[in-house]
């Protein structure tokens, strides 16, 4: 080695690290972006224009970053418990369904509970919503655990399960009185969450989305119950011979799991549409699976992508005003940065090993 | 068929598997290949099978240079490989079975085509049901069909990768026969081992490996056991260490008698674990253990020889309590809480470690929820870190730091992850199994000679394996186990390794 590759050397070995595992989302995102943009140039717009006014819409004025913030804040919690269950080998794709729990169970609190100050009520309301959740992700984990049924499937059907019990709650028992379509009554005025930047629709609950965050980065690198969850991730049989309940586990992780999409619904209740709506989740459930993936496994990488998918939603109508895109081309990039990502982690290992051989 | 390679070398990344390596095989010749683990007889296998390409050197086939590109190749090219681990669908009958991946026409005739394996078997001397199951046959019968599956691809080249690991010693009798008539009748076979006696009773000719290199070609009839043995470990290493187990076992015997003639000390050994009219199911719900007692003493270590799948996974899991009772009871008198229970599972990579995970991490799978290493409810790293240093000590790791994934380390270094975490809390009571398979002479002999110390220290010990040789060097006492059933428990002094092998065979059943 010569002395002018030192520096070199010293670059690669700090930085490799850092760039490794977000190359391959990188990519994909890229990919996706560069996708996108044909069609929206088939579509008759300019690609590069239209993307600068959707990112700037987003993320440099002040109500479209306020309105970014309001959009991440269910995507982030719910994406933090697909990615918790995914620690423990769960694929959990019944976010949806557990936003629609979660947003009832701090529904039932912000309705029938009445007469106690906000610092009781808003976390009351909070933890009704995690616990719904919680129940919600617990059965299929039970059902996994001590009947042995993939959880994929059960996951997956629930949520039509939770999204037509909730629709048939707001269409019957829960509808407000004279209302025009199945929604319920506001909920009090004690168990809404704060508005944080003035005059936007950016609620406390983002912050509260943050500190979970930074919660369950402690709960999965230092706790005991985060090695548990990732040991029996990585390997369940050496896990259960070393005496660690593989079933107890899988059950807690799954209610954890659901109690953080629950939290997403009750925050999208108390912080935003103040009442359950029929359909009050478009699809942050799903979205959350994409974001799981995107981010590999990792809390920085699940904030950043759920920023990600917040912008390209927040800045989806600016496109259609100035642009004249229509708004489904921001879909269209969502399913292309799943499709790319799944195609990049598939080619990422061959890809490493021939770095490593370089070395 | 007439095989020979010249100078066939294969490399992954910067690991020789096989360097250069020659050797021959003539028409209606038995060659054996010896090495140990690691040694590429794998490797040299899969390139003959096509499932690797070598790097450099040539295959001829009667003198023709042939490339064998892929096992679909290899089997045109007249090279049938049956496999350690049978290839068979066990719900499919044996001429299905056989047939598997041939036909290609629109209709099948089934009489005809069990006529023609029927034929076949006879032809040579493998009798066979055509129309039995796979799942009903005893393994000796399924190796025939597997032999029968590679003649029947008119295979003229067969290699049989350690084809005697999973028989009893009746049925390798049995096996040696077959193979004598597959070599009288003109087919080339070459026999991968690591068994020296085996070899050298059955085998024209022996090529050795080592170190991915052919260290001696021997014709079987000029060569003895131990010069085999010499060639393939290296000499001085393995000598050494062989005597230290043999010096730490004779020790043993001599306190063994001492403790007889002391009487009653060892006796009066408090009794660790009780197991009484044991029935166990299987993941199937099919009874795998039925009807096993037996008492096992402090300072003793009860071996359990038998052919693999007998119902040893189920017996060692239910003690170490990670599988339910389905019928008799399992009591540790010795001591009045539950006892400590160091478990070796039989598959390291698969049980006993978590592969991803760093030594330090794997080191505290058991303990994880105790002091030192969880306090306050969050994990103590430098606990965690000074117990990994403490064990890589210890136990002699090698490896560079406690902070290395175990999928990089060996074989021997990751069971030895395995010892020092079962064995850091002085359990009361040890359950190895296969403690030392696919580990080299050296790493064999520290496994045995960590659990000979805990014995001293007063542990009771459950060996069990399916070597006979290695339960008959490390037991005090041997059990046969044979379709969930202790057919025996006999003295290891008396003890016999014909009595033993009978015994595994079921010949005291009826």
């Amino acid at each position: 080695m010569t002395i002018a590759n030192k520096p070199f050397q010293l670059i690669r070995r700090i930085i490799r690290p850092i760039i490794r595992p977000i190359i391959s989302p990188l990519i994909a995102v890229i990919c996706a972006l560069i996708l996108g943009g044909m069609l929206i140039f088939f579509a008759g717009a300019n690609p590069i224009s239209a993307y600068t006014a959707l990112f700037q819409e987003s993320l440099t004025t002040y109500f479209g970053f306020g309105n970014t913030l309001t959009k991440m804040t269910p995507l982030l919690f719910t994406s933090l418990g697909v990615l918790i269950a995914l620690g423990a080998g769960q694929f959990n794709l019944g976010g949806e369904g557990q936003i629609y729990f979660g947003a009832l169970g701090s529904t039932l609190v912000g309705l029938y509970v009445q007469g106690i100050p906000a610092i009781i009520h808003i976390p009351l309301a909070l933890i009704s919503g995690f616990i719904f959740g919680a129940f919600w992700g617990w059965i299929p984990g039970y059902l996994k655990a001590v009947k042995g049924v993939n959880e994929v499937i059960t996951t997956l059907l629930l949520n039509y399960i939770a999204i037509n019990l909730v629709s048939y709650l707001v269409q019957n028992p829960l509808k407000a009185p004279a209302a025009p379509s199945p929604y319920s009554p506001l909920i009090a005025k004690t168990a809404r969450l704060p508005i944080i930047l003035p005059d936007s629709l950016a609620h406390l609950g983002i912050l509260l989305a943050f500190i979970t965050a930074a919660v369950l980065w402690i709960l999965l690198m230092r706790s005991p119950l985060g090695y548990q969850i990732t040991a029996v991730g990585f390997n369940s049989t050496a896990a259960h011979y070393a005496g660690i309940s593989v079933k107890n586990t899988l059950m807690i992780v799954m209610a954890l799991a659901g109690g953080l999409a629950g939290l997403a619904g009750a925050s999208e209740v108390m912080g935003l549409k103040y009442r359950l709506f029929e359909q009050m989740s478009p699809g942050y459930g799903f979205d959350a699976i994409a974001i799981a993936f995107l981010s590999r496994g990792s809390i920085s990488g699940v904030v950043l992508a759920s920023l990600f998918f917040a912008a390209l939603r927040s800045g989806a109508n600016i496109i259609q005003r100035s642009a004249g895109v229509p708004i489904t081309i921001v879909y269209i990039i969502e399913g292309l940065t799943v499709l790319f990502i799944a195609i990049a982690l598939a080619l990422e290992k061959r890809w490493l090993n021939g770095l490593n051989n370089d070395n | 068929m007439d095989l020979r390679l010249e100078n066939i070398s294969k490399h992954f990344h910067s690991f020789i598997a096989n360097d250069r390596i020659i050797f021959r095989v003539e028409t209606g010749k038995i060659m054996a290949i010896l090495g140990e683990n690691g040694a590429g007889k794998t490797t040299l296998m899969n390139i003959l099978s096509g499932l690797y390409q070598p790097d450099t050197g040539t295959i001829y086939l009667d003198d023709r240079p042939v490339k064998i590109t892929s096992p679909h190749q290899a089997i045109q090219l007249g090279i049938g490989m049956v496999h350690q681990h049978f290839m068979l669908v066990p719900n499919l009958t044996v001429t299905e079975n056989i047939i598997l991946g041939t036909e290609n026409s629109w209709r099948l005739n089934w009489s005809q085509k069990q006529q023609e394996i029927f034929a076949l078997a006879q032809s040579y001397g493998l009798e066979i049901e055509p129309n039995a199951r796979i799942e009903n046959l005893p393994v000796g019968q399924q190796q025939r069909v597997e032999i029968l599956k590679v003649l029947y691809r008119q295979a003229k080249l067969l290699i049989f990768d350690e084809p005697t690991a999973v028989l009893t010693p009746k049925e390798v009798a049995g096996f040696i026969h077959i193979l004598r008539q597959l070599a009288a009748a003109g087919k080339t076979i070459i026999f991968i081992s690591h068994k020296l006696e085996e070899v050298i009773k059955l085998c024209d000719n022996v090529t050795v490996l080592r170190r991915g290199k052919v260290v001696a070609t021997r014709s079987t009839q000029e060569v003895t056991s131990q010069q085999l043995s010499d060639l393939m470990v290296g000499q001085g290493v393995s000598l050494t260490v062989n005597k230290k187990v043999n010096q730490k076992v004779n020790q043993q015997v001599n306190q063994q008698v001492n403790q007889q003639v002391n009487q009653s000390v060892y006796t009066a050994e408090q009794v660790i674990l009780s197991v009484e009219k044991l029935q166990v199911l299987d993941d199937r719900n099919i009874p795998s253990v039925r009807n096993i007692s037996f008492e096992l003493r402090a300072g003793e270590i009860l071996g359990i020889a038998g052919v693999d799948g007998n119902g040893q996974r189920e017996l060692a899991d239910a003690i170490a309590g990670l599988r339910s009772i389905h019928q008799g009871k399992i009591s540790f008198p010795g001591s009045l809480v539950h006892p400590k229970i160091g478990y070796i599972p039989e598959d390291r990579q698969k049980m006993g470690l978590i592969l991803p995970f760093t030594i330090a991490e794997n080191l505290i799978l058991k303990s994880f929820k105790n002091s030192p290493f969880c306090c306050n409810l969050l994990l103590q790293p430098k606990a965690i870190k000074r117990n990994a240093q403490m064990s890589i000590e210890k136990f002699k790791i090698r490896v560079s730091g406690e902070n290395v994934k175990v999928s990089q380390l060996s074989g021997g270094n990751q069971q030895k992850v395995v010892l020092a975490r079962e064995l850091a809390e002085e359990p009361n009571l040890i359950i190895a199994m296969q403690p030392t398979r696919g580990l080299d002479v050296g790493a064999t002999a520290t496994v045995h000679e960590e659990l000979l110390a805990q014995r001293e220290r007063g542990a009771a010990i459950l060996y069990i394996s399916t070597e006979l040789e290695e339960v008959m060097t490390m037991s005090d006492r041997i059990a046969v186990i044979y379709r969930g059933e202790f057919v025996d428990i006999l003295d290891a002094n008396t003890a016999t390794l014909d009595k033993i092998g009978l015994l595994m065979g079921g010949a005291n059943m009826t």
